[in-house]
């Protein structure tokens, strides 16, 4: 019982406008001192591979760009599904705030993907598996996004977009699996296949704390993004008005 | 029961009475496949190695031809308000609408798609993988088609945004269907690829309409 | 057959359009027998009052308590759902296929509305007032007891506004109710009619 009123306390959006307001400087601080450590390390510190030398170092932008670009989808579609079934304001804000910070985490990890394919398998772009379900998944998001501007009212533009995050997110498995079964079907042309590098303590701390601060900052953006929206689409409302009064005081 | 016939009956009069709406996709199917063959050199045989891909992307294309209209007559017309305030569930009538649409679009592509593929010089055991891997890839393409043109049905230039909504949810697809031939070409078993779009078609023939139908009510807010 | 008897209660409803709030706290009651004519100025919610009755649009808050249920009421939206190429029977069977209707019903109401004769005519070669007629039967082709109606006079001419309060007359005295959003008057002889003006 207690733990609703919890909950729809949270829902409400100026309880959580103002929630949001004391977490973000947290994340941020969190996320930039994880950052500094990981990239510092990383890209300095760490040993060189014995294989790939100075170029596996992009893993500590590519690896954290990777995950966030799936998880943010999946976390999109959850808000989404939120949204569709409680229609709850504060979910749909969510999924809207959530999308263009996944798109540019895949486009981040597309672009780094590229950029290590080129010393490692000669050329920036190869049909590799994961970088093009990665691409798909550029798309699906460029999809919600496109969706979402084509609306005029921002209630059904979030309704609609949470449809399509959802059908999406049951899809992204069946893509996964599709160009899994497509990439093997050529034994042919097997790209340079890596193994599995054992990889030193000196290399993973950098790059588990690259992960997570990483996580941090999109958790950063995305309450920053939420609290804009929420201004926007709560815009003449009392809250609002009397939290505009403060700040030009 | 008598929702799902009245839908039928009134598409297919609907096709009957205007046959340039549901010819024009096939004859671009056609031509996209005879711009293929202009482009390559005459007689390429490397074009046999693409007929999977040709014929698999145009039958995608031409399908999306078709889908911006799916539901814009009724909805502007005031028939979708009609949809969603009868006694039949939406979700069915949607359902019915699909099927509709598929045995008008999607089924000729099915059965065009062999006389092109022999015109494409795909190798004889090829075609059994293609004409079951469009029989059962076509309906999904009219199930996730129909659930993209009904998220946009409200939107006035929703052409431009349904190719970027659709052809991702359908890289699947495309992927089984043409890898089916493929396989099938290089003596390995199609019946994996199949299966799965078999999956992939149960999936949507159950979950889509729902979708579409929620899609639809929220054209109204 | 005798209608489902009914009880209509609005209660603090408000509804939205978009981030627009059309408005608030609106309340009455509309009982079995009884017209309301519902007025208001352009862009003042009477239509998107109209589908929130019917259930196309959700109220922004507020409850709508007492609707007829299964097969309560018919929707007359200012389109007249009815497809071009199709003609007026055709139009007519298949919304009474959707509503499981018998489409026996098809021929009375056609008749009623005065356009059987028109029943093979393909819906684009008609008026905007036989169009309108073809839309009104369906109001006939099946028995319910709560008729959301907007703007039905469109595009009548005098005979069809004549037929239009008959039907409208018929209904209530049968134990049927009605809201009804028009600019021009009702046309006079319906009794039971009460006015409710949307204000901005």
């Amino acid at each position: 019982m207690s733990s609703w009123t919890w909950f729809h306390r949270l829902a409400s959006p100026p309880s959580f406008y103002r929630l949001a307001d004391r977490l973000a400087p947290w994340l941020g601080w969190l996320s930039l001192a994880l950052l500094a450590y990981g990239w510092i390390n990383g890209l300095f510190f760490a040993p060189e591979d014995y294989q790939q030398k100075d170029a596996y170092r992009i893993i500590y932008v590519h690896v954290p760009a990777a995950a966030l670009s799936l998880s943010l989808y999946v976390g999109m579609a959850v808000a989404g599904f939120v949204a569709l079934v409680w229609r709850m304001k504060l979910a749909e804000s969510a999924l809207i705030a959530i999308a263009p910070v996944g798109a540019s985490f895949t486009a981040l990890a597309l672009v780094t993907g590229m950029l290590w394919g080129k010393p490692m398998w000669g050329a920036y772009w190869v049909w590799d598996a994961r970088l093009t379900s990665e691409l798909v998944l550029l798309f699906l998001y460029l999809g919600v996004i496109g969706l979402w501007q084509a609306f005029e009212d921002p209630r059904a533009a979030a309704r609609a977009c949470a449809l399509l995050a959802v059908v999406g997110v049951i899809n992204v498995p069946i893509v996964k699996y599709s160009v899994d079964w497509w990439n093997s079907l050529h034994q042919g042309s097997t790209i340079l296949k890596m193994g599995k590098p054992s990889i030193t303590a000196a290399m993973a701390y950098p790059l588990f704390a690259s992960l997570i601060g990483s996580y941090l900052f999109a958790g950063y953006v995305v309450l920053h993004r939420l609290q804009n929206e929420l201004l926007l689409r709560e815009g003449g409302t009392a809250w609002v008005r009397e939290l505009m009064g403060k700040s030009r005081v | 029961m008598s929702a799902v016939l009245a839908i039928l009956t009134r598409e297919l009069r609907l096709a009957l009475r205007s046959r340039m709406d549901w010819l024009l996709p096939l004859l671009f199917f056609v031509m996209v496949v005879l711009l293929f063959g202009l482009g390559a050199r005459p007689n390429d045989p490397v074009l046999a190695g693409f007929a999977p891909s040709i014929l698999w992307v145009g039958a995608l294309l031409s399908m999306l031809l078709t889908l911006d209209r799916l539901f814009r007559a009724d909805y502007e017309d005031g028939t979708l308000e009609q949809l969603c305030l009868a006694e039949a569930p939406l979700g069915l009538t949607v359902a019915a609408k699909l099927a509709a649409h598929w045995l008008l679009t999607g089924l000729p592509l099915v059965l065009l798609a062999a006389p092109l593929a022999v015109a494409l010089q795909l190798p004889a055991a090829g075609l059994p993988a293609l004409v079951w891997g469009l029989a059962l890839g076509t309906p999904v393409l009219s199930f996730v088609g129909g659930f993209a043109a009904a998220l946009t049905v409200a939107l006035p230039r929703a052409g431009l945004l349904l190719p970027l909504l659709v052809l991702p949810l359908l890289a699947p697809v495309l992927i089984f269907g043409a890898g089916a031939v493929r396989a099938a070409l290089g003596g390995l078993d199609a019946a994996a690829p199949l299966y799965f779009l078999a999956a992939v078609l149960v999936l949507c023939l159950t979950l889509v309409p729902w979708a579409a139908a929620a899609a639809l009510r929220n054209a109204f807010e | 057959m005798s209608l489902q008897p009914f009880q209509l209660e609005i209660r603090d409803l408000a509804v939205r359009r978009g981030p627009r709030v059309l408005f608030e706290r609106l309340g009455f009651s509309l009982s079995d027998g009884e017209i309301l004519h519902l007025q208001g100025a352009n862009g003042a919610g009477k239509t998107s009052l109209l589908e929130t009755l019917a259930g196309l649009r959700r109220p922004a808050s507020g409850q709508v308590l007492g609707l007829p249920e299964e097969r309560g009421l018919h929707w007359l939206g200012h389109r007249n759902a009815l497809n071009l190429s199709l003609s007026v029977l055709e139009n007519l069977e298949f919304w009474c296929g959707l509503n499981g209707a018998s489409a026996q019903a098809c021929q009375p109401a056609l008749e009623r509305v005065g356009i059987w004769k028109l029943r093979h005519r393909l819906v684009r070669t008609l008026s905007a007032g036989q169009k309108r007629r073809a839309a009104l039967a369906r109001l006939l082709a099946q028995r319910r007891p709560l008729w959301l109606l907007d703007e039905p006079l469109d595009g009548l001419d005098r005979q069809g506004l004549e037929l239009f309060a008959q039907l409208l007359g018929e209904h209530a005295a049968s134990g049927g109710g009605a809201i009804v959003t028009s600019h021009q008057p009702l046309p006079a002889g319906l009794s039971g009619v009460r006015n409710l003006v949307l204000s901005p």
